[in-house]
């Protein structure tokens, strides 16, 4: 049985279902899909907002955080009024505004060892854009663990990092820790808040996850795996450098030691340059 | 023989804020040295006591990451372009 879509869906989508590489059925792939996105920060906003807008069907939000006035200078997804509430409300009431279609799933509680399967194992494909190596690590070997395909995306200062890992082709794909084995020590590590941003990163970076996701989903294209791009904000320039699937890397070379989930105990978001 | 090297922006501190260089050098480790002889301070942000890269920041000679090339023993020729990316996780 062929999808129904109604009249109003017909035009919301016109501009997807125009296009011969999505189409009618594209389309009803993304009603249909489900993505979870970590964070609804600085890279999350951008992000879950073009995802709601593509008519992704199902989106989940983790986030522990309220709104507080040194987002709203990029995470666009908040506004002034909803300082002081929990930003996954905040991004579900924006994003069923802009979109009925979707199914806003928002999980409100900080992401660690004991919960993370459960919340990832439902879903199709995993944005982490969130803001700590612990969770980045954490988040990484759980999708190992559960072939979900994961879109990364970092930001600092000017600068954007994004590629694709897809663990439902793990003799492929490489993984986080064959670029970055373990996270940095915490003594070399300061807040974020410290380092800056410029705004714009983020949507830049989260937009390109986005794209990723929805490549993903609609099975076109090639996707940013085995290859690390880097976005410089000053320079207006993109490089892509190639992402090797390492032998001896601890989750997915020939001989891993990392078997199960594990938590590191670290707060900060970059490496003291 | 000089070789361009891509500084990320976390890093540009040390110097003085450019984006590129241009380094003379022959292999990774000897980069590394001349880039501290133009650039005091930045070693340190890139070896570790023992003199090993540190394992969140990755060399690329040309988009291929030197470990899967000779690590620092990597060697270097007129034109190379050298990228140094560091781990990052912003996200907020």
């Amino acid at each position: 049985m062929s999808f129904q879509f109604t009249e109003e869906q017909i035009k919301r989508y016109s501009r997807h279902i125009i296009l011969p590489e999505v189409g009618g059925k594209g389309q009803e792939k993304l009603l249909n899909s489900k993505v979870l996105v970590i964070g609804a920060g600085g890279l999350g906003s951008p992000a879950l907002y073009y995802l709601a807008a593509a008519g992704v069907g199902t989106i989940g939000i983790v986030d522990f955080d309220v709104v507080d006035f040194s987002n709203l200078q990029r995470q666009i997804l908040h506004n002034t009024s909803r300082v002081g509430k929990p930003k996954v409300e905040s991004a579900k009431m924006t994003l069923e505004e802009l979109n009925p279609d979707v199914n806003v799933i928002a999980h409100n509680e900080r992401i660690h060892k004991g919960n993370v399967l459960d919340i990832i194992k439902d879903y199709d494909v995993v944005l982490d854009g969130s803001d700590n190596f612990p969770t980045r690590f954490l988040v990484n070997d759980a999708c190992y663990f559960l072939d979900k395909p994961l879109v990364s995306a970092a930001i600092l200062r000017f600068e954007g990092q994004l590629t694709t890992f897809d663990y439902r082709n793990k003799e492929e794909s490489p993984c986080y820790r064959c670029l970055f084995p373990e996270p940095p020590p915490p003594g070399l590590v300061p807040s974020c808040q410290e380092a800056g941003l410029l705004g714009v990163v983020g949507g830049i970076m989260g937009t390109l996850q986005a794209n990723e996701a929805l490549k993903l989903i609609l099975d076109i294209g090639e996707p940013l795996v085995g290859k690390l791009l880097i976005f410089d904000a000053l320079g207006t320039e993109f490089n892509v450098v190639k992402l090797r699937k390492d032998k001896k890397c601890p989750l997915c070379g020939e001989n891993p030691v990392i078997k199960e989930l594990i938590e590191y105990d670290q707060e900060s978001c970059d490496i003291r340059f | 023989m000089a070789v361009t090297v891509r500084i990320p922006t976390a890093l540009r501190r040390v110097t003085q804020g450019q984006g590129e260089v241009q380094i003379e050098a022959s292999t990774i480790a000897e980069l590394i040295e001349n880039l501290e002889k133009e650039f005091p301070g930045i070693k340190e942000r890139l070896v570790d006591e023992n003199g090993e890269i540190r394992k969140f920041v990755n060399f690329f000679v040309n988009d291929e990451d030197i470990r899967f090339l000779e690590g620092k023993d990597t060697k270097l020729k007129d034109g190379d372009v050298v990228a140094i990316i560091p781990a990052i996780a912003g996200g907020k």
